[in-house]
């Protein structure tokens, strides 16, 4: 099998904060009646953390489960486990109505570090109140980022994470390295 | 600009976020209809100065339908509610009749 590589193959620009395509990850999409117990169940199982709330994220080590819509969750996981983790949801939903599909190849992610200037480099792009207190480390907001959607959330204070869809990795690339552009500091939402 | 809130997933974002889907409540014609009904059922649209009801995606968001009760005058937003459901509730008409009263919207007042 051809070797896999992720969008940009780890592209990365230091700007005011540093921005960098994260590289191959594993991301799976799992749909279904989330007020079920064998879902939630499954997902939980092969993400090691607890069911997110509504708009929440969870991670624990190198997984994480995040809230994507009312019947939509997003399993993060290492690149290579996502296979096998489509068939062990499959297997364990067997007979509930569901869908388990492995997305890794069709999306791409960057990180934004370097403090907490990521807030309004990702604020500049889109429309959602990044303020702290407003926004803070466990929430998953899906929405716009210029002309494309995307899905932000913040591991920790000082970074930032963006999820888009594969074929728009270089746009966004283009984009988030422009506004991290030394000289663009606004420092309103520091 | 339009602040929506949408009902499926929470989130109160600004209209760039959502996409307009056309008028709401409509009555979906089938084989049976007569050439009337279908064609008012495709072109006979509201186009009210005032209250009006549509239909919304999260589109950049949950990606989930919803209804809107808005002005088309003022932009004020009335409220939003679950797109599974064939007529307003009755909280956002009252709510309707407080700020316009003898409001009518096709056969809803």
């Amino acid at each position: 099998m051809a070797k896999a590589v992720s969008a940009l193959d780890g592209a990365s620009h230091d700007g005011y904060v540093r921005v960098e395509e994260a590289g191959l990850q594993g991301m799976i999409t799992l749909r279904g009646d989330l007020s079920l117990d064998a879902v939630r169940a499954a997902a939980t199982t092969a993400s090691g953390t607890e069911m997110p709330g509504t708009r929440e994220i969870r991670a624990a080590e190198d997984r994480a489960l995040a809230w994507m819509s009312p019947d939509e969750l997003l399993l993060m996981l290492p690149y290579e486990e996502a296979p096998e983790t489509v068939q062990q949801l499959q297997d364990a939903l067997a007979g509930t109505h569901h869908l388990a599909v492995n997305v890794s190849d069709a999306r791409a992610m960057f990180r934004l570090s370097g403090g907490p200037p990521v807030r309004e480099v990702a604020a500049k792009l889109c429309p959602v109140d990044l303020a702290p207190g407003r926004f803070e480390p466990g929430e998953f907001r899906r929405t716009r980022l210029a002309q494309v959607a995307a899905a932000i959330w913040m591991p920790d204070a000082q970074s930032l994470q963006v999820i888009c869809f594969r074929s728009v990795a270089g746009y966004v690339h283009d984009l988030l390295c422009d506004a991290a552009a030394p000289g663009g500091e606004v420092g309103y939402l520091v | 600009m339009l602040q929506l809130e949408c009902p499926n997933c929470g989130v109160t974002a600004e209209e760039t976020e959502f996409a307009q889907g056309g008028e709401a409540h409509l009555t979906r014609r089938g084989p049976e209809a007569s050439e009337q009904e279908f064609h008012d059922y495709l072109f006979a649209k509201e186009n009210p100065r005032g209250v009006h009801f549509e239909r919304w995606r999260h589109v950049n968001g949950c990606g989930k339908w919803f209804h809107v009760a808005r002005c088309t005058a003022t932009l004020e937003i009335f409220g939003t509610y679950s797109a599974q459901t064939l007529e307003p509730p009755r909280e956002i008409r009252d709510r309707i009749s407080k700020k316009r009263p003898g409001w009518s919207w096709r056969e809803f007042a």
